[in-house]
C-alpha cells in the first residue's frame, strides 16, 4: 500500500555517479582485478549508502572490483570511488596491484600452468 | 564474521588467510571470434559482465578522439574467473571488439600476464588490430587460431604467414568451445610469458 514500487533489478533509480556525489576518482589502488575484504561489520547508524552496505556483503570473502561491479551491476568506476569510501573508514582492505612487482615471478608462473593443467 | 577475523579450513595452513594474487589474462580478437566463447568454457562462474563509464574526465580529453559525444558512455566488459588455488586467482576479460575502445584496453593491459589473440581463419584481417597492439606494447601473446567445425583450413605456419607474426610466437589451431582446447591455448600463453622473461 504504502511501499513503494521496487524498481526492477537492472533499473537504475539515480544516475550513477550521483552516489558517490559527483567523484568519479577513486584511488589508483583500484583496477579491475584488484581484489579487496570486509574486516568489520557496518554499524546501522553509520551513516552509509545502501550500495555501501551491498558491496560490503559481496566482499565477505575476497572478492575483485570487477566481480563486485558485475554482481551489484554497479559500474566500476563508481565501485572504486565506493570502496575507497569503505577503506578510508576501515571496513575493507584491498590487495593492490601496485604493491605487488608488476610482473609475477617464475614461481608464480608456474603455479598458474600448474594449476590450468590440474583443471 | 568478517573475512580477516575467521580461520582457513580445518587442518589447512594455520596462518591466518591472505587475500589471493590477481592475474588476468586479455582475450583478444575480432568480433564473433569467440571471444566469449573461450572464456565460458573454462570459467568457474558463469561469464560475468561489469560496465564501465567512460567520462571525459576519467580519460583524459585526447583518448576520446573518435568517441561521438564527449557524454558519458559505457563499455561493457565480459569476464570469467579461474581459481588456481588459495593465493591465486586467474581473471578472463574480453576487450572490446570496437576500435573506438581502445583506450580500454590500455586500461585492461596493464598488468595484464598477456593476451589470447582469437582469429577467425576465414577473417584473419579482423585480428590484424589485435596483434599489432599486443606487438607494439611488448605484451606476451599466443594466436589461437579457431577451428570452427573443426574445420582445419590453415596449417599453424600459414596462419603465422599471413599475420606476419615474429618466429616465436606461438600460434595454436583450436576449438574454444571445449575446455581442454582452452587450457591448452592459455597454458601456452604462460609458457610463452616464462619463455620471453628468460630471454630477459
Amino acid at each position: 500500500m504504502r511501499r513503494p514500487r521496487r524498481p526492477e533489478p537492472n533499473e537504475r533509480l539515480v544516475r550513477p555517479y550521483a552516489l558517490t556525489h559527483g567523484r568519479t576518482r577513486a584511488s589508483a589502488d583500484f583496477d579491475l582485478i584488484s581484489l579487496v575484504v570486509a574486516i568489520r561489520e557496518l554499524a546501522r547508524d553509520e551513516p552509509w549508502e545502501p550500495e555501501h552496505r551491498t558491496i560490503l556483503a559481496l566482499a565477505q570473502h575476497p572478492i575483485s572490483v570487477a566481480e563486485i561491479a558485475a554482481r551489484a551491476r554497479i559500474p566500476a568506476g563508481v565501485v572504486r570511488v565506493l570502496l575507497d569510501d569503505l577503506r578510508t573508514r576501515g571496513a575493507l582492505i584491498v590487495r593492490t596491484r601496485a604493491t605487488e612487482t608488476s610482473t609475477p615471478n617464475l614461481t608464480t608462473l608456474k603455479a598458474v600452468a600448474d594449476g590450468l593443467r590440474a583443471l | 564474521m568478517a573475512y580477516a577475523h575467521s580461520e582457513g579450513p580445518p587442518g589447512d595452513d594455520p596462518v591466518m588467510p591472505e587475500i589471493p594474487m590477481a592475474f588476468k589474462i586479455l582475450i583478444a580478437g575480432g568480433f564473433g571470434v569467440g571471444k566469449t566463447t573461450l572464456v565460458t568454457s573454462i570459467s568457474e562462474v558463469e561469464p560475468l559482465r561489469t560496465e564501465e563509464l567512460i567520462t571525459a574526465e576519467s580519460v583524459g580529453v585526447d583518448d576520446l578522439s573518435g568517441v561521438e559525444s564527449k557524454d558519458t558512455t559505457t563499455v561493457a566488459l565480459d569476464f570469467g574467473r579461474i581459481t588456481i588455488d588459495q593465493r591465486l586467482i586467474l581473471y578472463l576479460f574480453g576487450t572490446p571488439g570496437q576500435d573506438r575502445f581502445w583506450f580500454v584496453w590500455d586500461e585492461l593491459s596493464v598488468g595484464a600476464l598477456g593476451a589470447v589473440v582469437l582469429v577467425d581463419t576465414r577473417r584473419l584481417e579482423s585480428s590484424f588490430p589485435s596483434v599489432d597492439y599486443f606487438e607494439k606494447r611488448g605484451i606476451p601473446f599466443v594466436v589461437g587460431a579457431n577451428c570452427f567445425d573443426g574445420a582445419r583450413r590453415y596449417e599453424p605456419q600459414d596462419i603465422r604467414a599471413a599475420l606476419d607474426l615474429d618466429a616465436d610466437v606461438p600460434v595454436l589451431l583450436c576449438d574454444v568451445r571445449h575446455r581442454e582446447s582452452t587450457k591448452e591455448v592459455l597454458i601456452a600463453l604462460v609458457e610463452e610469458v616464462v619463455r620471453r622473461m628468460n630471454q630477459g
